[in-house]
């Protein structure tokens, strides 16, 4: 190739044979910057569209919630039908069970199936992990309600908090395990190795090095799975099912938020159509407080750590 | 500077290797470790071939290469670091003290703690000064009043204890760079290996720390066998007693080509490869 022709770079046009430099404006020039407005723009448009749902979603429970939401919303059972006042404290403390069991039971298991395959991802059961978890987390919720249901329900002949944590545990599992698997995999490996080479274990590794590291991500993710879970109403028809008194015992049938706003916004009673709004209103503030005071613990402790990566 | 002869170029290293405080290095002491007819692969690749060499006891062995010559993994195979990499194999013999570590009956975890390691880039665990120090001896169970002794006289020993002595509790990822590296000294040195692996510890550093880290390396060599790879020829020449040059054969795998005193490989190679690559006239 002759050198005066490979000084022609792309992109520049050649007007009588010579080329022009880069920086100057010609209708090339023009037309990339127009490009560039108008791609910003859609991608800015997108990205409101997307939060769009986000506000209206919040800002109209809010609204419509706030106006039933009281002091005996929250501390009160429900009065029976046409008796004004009463409450859903039955269905807060019934989801606080509930969203227990299942991270008691959903937790370790993910943490430690994490661990497992992050340290051996090529091996058979590292791959079937993660195929497995895939998978269960694309089963719909309404179907693990009724494996919780055949798998608890049936043999005990009753409906249960423990059956609805059961539910609710399989539902996060997938979700905990591989937002932990992914963060542990994001701990710099010279940390792993400059454990390792002291002559620690893989598992002393794992708890005293990597998930420390890792435990930021992994709240988040719990958290995540958590405010999954709390939100499922269609597997509790078949577990928790629901109650209309307190109830704390985790043998018996339980009452729910979620089910209980979709009891209540199915009624033909419009009092009960107003509590199922405040309902609503009080499972997101739940989620969202749970969310902001994660995220603010794994701060402080960043800092206190020193963590910078 | 090109424009000088090789032989004038060796002198470069004169200052370095005068500086270089070594004391009858060349009689002979104990063969720490002993690597016969080491290979190793990553999966189908030969990174290193048909390595074979001796490393004494209380000195300071130096290898030097160009990159990507295996520098790096032939030190990794001394403590069993490089099996931790997906697909690789080791073949050959690596003895400490006259047993092989790769013996089936060997178990890797006591390997590391007879053999430590320091990385290239500093790597203290996202804990406290004192906690990072502490990791290796809490894991064989030493506690209370014996373990905040260990911890004092390992800050000591790697130069410092002083600069963090009043603040132990603080992340150890809060110091500098230098500083962190001499606290992964420290950290290395609190369960006592009787060796020392240093992958490129300085190459992260500046002057002045890597003066340091230098110091400290002659003083620990007393108490340790070291190993170190680095680029910095220089650094070779200051501080090391044998120097070991590795290149790579037509095949890209990593060969040793020559080990000897450091001062014999900087100012009388005997193989023509050396010389090219210490007067800086190969490839």
């Amino acid at each position: 190739m002759n050198p005066a022709q490979a000084r022609v770079l792309p992109g520049t046009s050649k007007r009588g044979g010579k080329a022009e430099p880069f920086g100057s404006r010609n209708a090339r020039y023009t037309w990339r910057k127009i490009t560039n407005v108008v791609m910003l723009t859609l991608t800015g448009a997108a990205t409101g569209l997307a939060i769009v749902p986000l506000i209206w979603i919040t800002v109209y429970v809010t609204m419509q919630g706030s106006r039933f939401l009281n002091l005996a919303f929250l501390t009160q059972l429900p009065t029976p039908v046409g008796v004004p006042g009463g409450g859903v404290v039955h269905a807060i403390v019934g989801t606080g069970i509930v969203v227990a069991i299942a991270c008691a039971i959903a937790i370790p298991i993910a943490v430690a199936g994490a661990f497992f395959a992050a340290d051996h991802p090529n091996s058979p059961l590292g791959i079937a992990i993660r195929f497995g978890t895939d998978v269960l987390s694309g089963i719909p919720s309404i179907v693990i309600g009724i494996f919780a249901y055949t798998l608890i329900v049936l043999p005990q002949r009753h409906f249960s908090a423990f059956s609805g944590g059961v539910a609710l545990a399989i539902i996060m599992l997938p979700l905990v395990l591989r937002t932990t698997e992914e963060m542990l995999k994001l701990v710099p490996r010279n940390l792993r190795e400059g454990s390792l080479a002291l002559g620690a274990s893989n598992w002393k590794t794992s708890v005293q090095v990597l998930l420390p590291a890792a435990l930021n991500g992994v709240v988040t993710g719990i958290m995540l799975a958590i405010a999954r879970a709390a939100g499922e109403a269609a597997p509790m028809l078949f577990t928790a099912f629901g109650s209309t008194g307190l109830n704390t015992d985790l043998d018996q049938p339980t009452a729910t938020l979620p089910h209980t706003i979709y009891i209540y916004a199915m009624s033909p009673f419009k009092d009960w159509q107003d509590k199922a709004w405040a309902a609503a209103l009080m499972l997101i503030v739940l989620v969202l407080g749970l969310n902001i005071l994660a995220r603010a613990l794994t701060w402080w402790r960043a800092r206190q750590m020193g963590l910078n990566y | 500077m090109l424009a000088t002869k090789p032989s004038e170029r060796l002198s470069m290293f004169t200052r370095a290797l005068e500086n270089n405080p070594q004391e009858n290095v060349t009689t002979t002491t104990n063969i720490k470790m002993r690597v016969q007819n080491l290979n190793f692969y990553y999966g189908t690749f030969r990174a290193i071939a048909d390595v074979t060499m001796d490393i004494p006891e209380n000195r300071i062995t130096a290898i030097i290469g160009s990159s990507g010559c295996g520098k790096s993994t032939l030190l990794r195979t001394l403590n069993r670091m490089g099996e931790l990499v997906a697909h690789t194999r080791t073949q050959g013999t690596v003895l400490l003290d006259g047993e092989n570590i790769y013996d089936r009956n060997m178990d890797v975890v006591l390997v590391r703690r007879r053999v430590g390691m320091v990385f290239q880039r500093p790597n203290p665990f996202p804990k406290p000064i004192f906690d990072n120090v502490a990791y290796g001896p809490r894991l064989l169970g030493v506690r209370g009043q014996e373990l905040e002794q260990i911890v004092e006289q390992s800050l000591r020993d790697a130069a410092l204890w002083d600069e963090v002595k009043d603040k132990l509790h603080e992340s150890g990822l809060a110091l500098s760079g230098g500083q962190q590296q001499r606290l992964c000294v420290a950290r290395a040195i609190a369960i006592k290996p009787e060796v020392i692996l240093m992958d490129e510890p300085c190459a992260a550093l500046d002057p002045i720390a890597t003066y340091k880290i230098e110091e400290l390396m002659l003083t620990l060599r007393s108490a340790y066998t070291i190993v170190i790879v680095t680029h910095n020829m220089q650094q070779a020449a200051r501080v090391s007693d044998f120097t070991a040059f590795m290149n790579m054969n037509p095949q890209r795998a990593g060969v040793l080509v020559e080990f000897g005193p450091t001062k014999q490989i900087f100012t009388n190679p005997t193989k023509p490869e050396t010389e090219d690559y210490i007067t800086g006239r190969f490839g």
